[in-house]
């Protein structure tokens, strides 16, 4: 983890150095907007980290590796597509969660299964995006993300 | 006193957890103390590259308008059309939700089916402030894989949905404005 800080730091000094270079005002403007966007995600984020906090104590290691870990099979594979699918968590909230799976013994595959079907598939918000495109064309998107999901997973699985 | 509470809602839980904490470590209160730690652990972690990844996020934000790739998007096809679409979603924020009042407008301007369910396909899975947070998080190897086998994936989802739609009618509404939405059509 702290190497990936490392890069982070690294890029963000570049980055700032070349555009104070070109541009002072712009820079600054920037900075504010970064600062606003982070702003409005720390307390979200300060939650579920609350929240992770308190399942991971919860919740034991061994029960995440029954379920979820490298010998859950298809069962793992499974759940992790439906839960994904149906609940709406925001990608950035997820993350903290796969982390402490990932930890926690899950598979790659299963992982990365639960992140794409979060992200792609969206149960509950179908109702929504229904208005938007009509429901043939919404349940077909959903039907063709479900399908892709499960092939990144896999993937994933595989290559990791 | 409604919009008091209202206000102050979002701040609850950390307001609780805190006296939570207080009250364990008074108490000695073990199981609240290893949730402390596993909270301490996790911010220290988000702290280390979260703010650093803003700094990114803001400056790219100032320094490539949306405005600018969204001109270009409608009359072109092909490669380039799709490589601005998967750019322009890159460049946003927010849940999938928020992508489809953004379709309406593409719509509008007249994108195809097809750059259409591509956008909405990066957009769910290629924003750039999302890929530094998984890379904090899960590392450059799982969201170099994941990205990399996703992007071909929702472009081949876009052929599929445009062949699907082929010789059907296909509109996108605006439910906040049905009406109006007609009388374009």
């Amino acid at each position: 983890m702290s190497n990936n800080a490392i890069i982070f730091v690294s890029v963000a000094a570049v980055v700032s150095l070349v555009s104070f270079l070109m541009d002072r005002d712009k820079t600054i403007l920037g900075f504010k907007r970064g600062w606003q966007m982070f702003r409005k995600l720390l307390l979200p984020f300060l939650n579920i980290l609350i929240i992770v906090s308190i399942a991971l104590y919860l919740i034991s290691p061994d029960t995440i590796e029954k379920y979820l870990g490298g010998d859950s099979g298809a069962v793992g594979f499974l759940i992790a597509a439906v839960v994904g699918s149906i609940t709406l968590i925001p990608a950035f909230i997820s993350y903290p969660i796969a982390a402490g799976l990932l930890q926690q013994g899950a598979s790659y595959a299963v992982v990365g299964t639960f992140m794409t079907t979060l992200m792609m598939v969206g149960v509950v918000t179908l109702p929504l995006e229904i208005q938007y495109l009509g429901r043939r064309v919404a349940i077909t998107r959903n039907a063709f993300n479900f399908v892709a999901a499960i092939i990144i997973g896999l993937a994933i699985g595989v290559i990791l | 006193m409604k919009q008091l509470a209202r206000k102050y809602q979002p701040y609850i839980w950390i307001a609780v957890f805190i006296m939570a904490t207080i009250a364990s470590f008074s108490l000695g209160f073990d199981p609240g103390k290893t949730v402390f730690t596993n909270f301490r652990v996790s911010l220290v972690e988000m702290l280390s590259f979260l703010p650093f990844l803003f700094i990114i996020v803001g400056l790219f934000d100032v320094w490539v308008p949306k405005e600018k790739i969204q001109k270009h998007i409608g009359q072109e096809s092909g490669i380039k059309g799709i490589a601005l679409v998967v750019l322009l979603a890159m460049l946003q924020a927010g849940p999938l939700y928020g992508a489809f009042p953004i379709a309406y407008i593409l719509y509008k301007k007249g994108i195809s089916a097809r750059n259409l369910f591509i956008y909405l396909g990066a957009f769910s899975s290629m924003k750039i402030p999302m890929l530094g947070i998984e890379i904090g998080y899960l590392g450059i190897d799982f969201t170099l894989v994941r990205t990399l086998i996703s992007l071909p994936l929702f472009i081949a989802i876009g052929f599929l949905m445009e062949r699907f739609m082929k010789g059907k009618h296909f509109e996108v509404f605006d439910p906040g404005n049905k009406a109006a939405a007609k009388t374009v059509q």
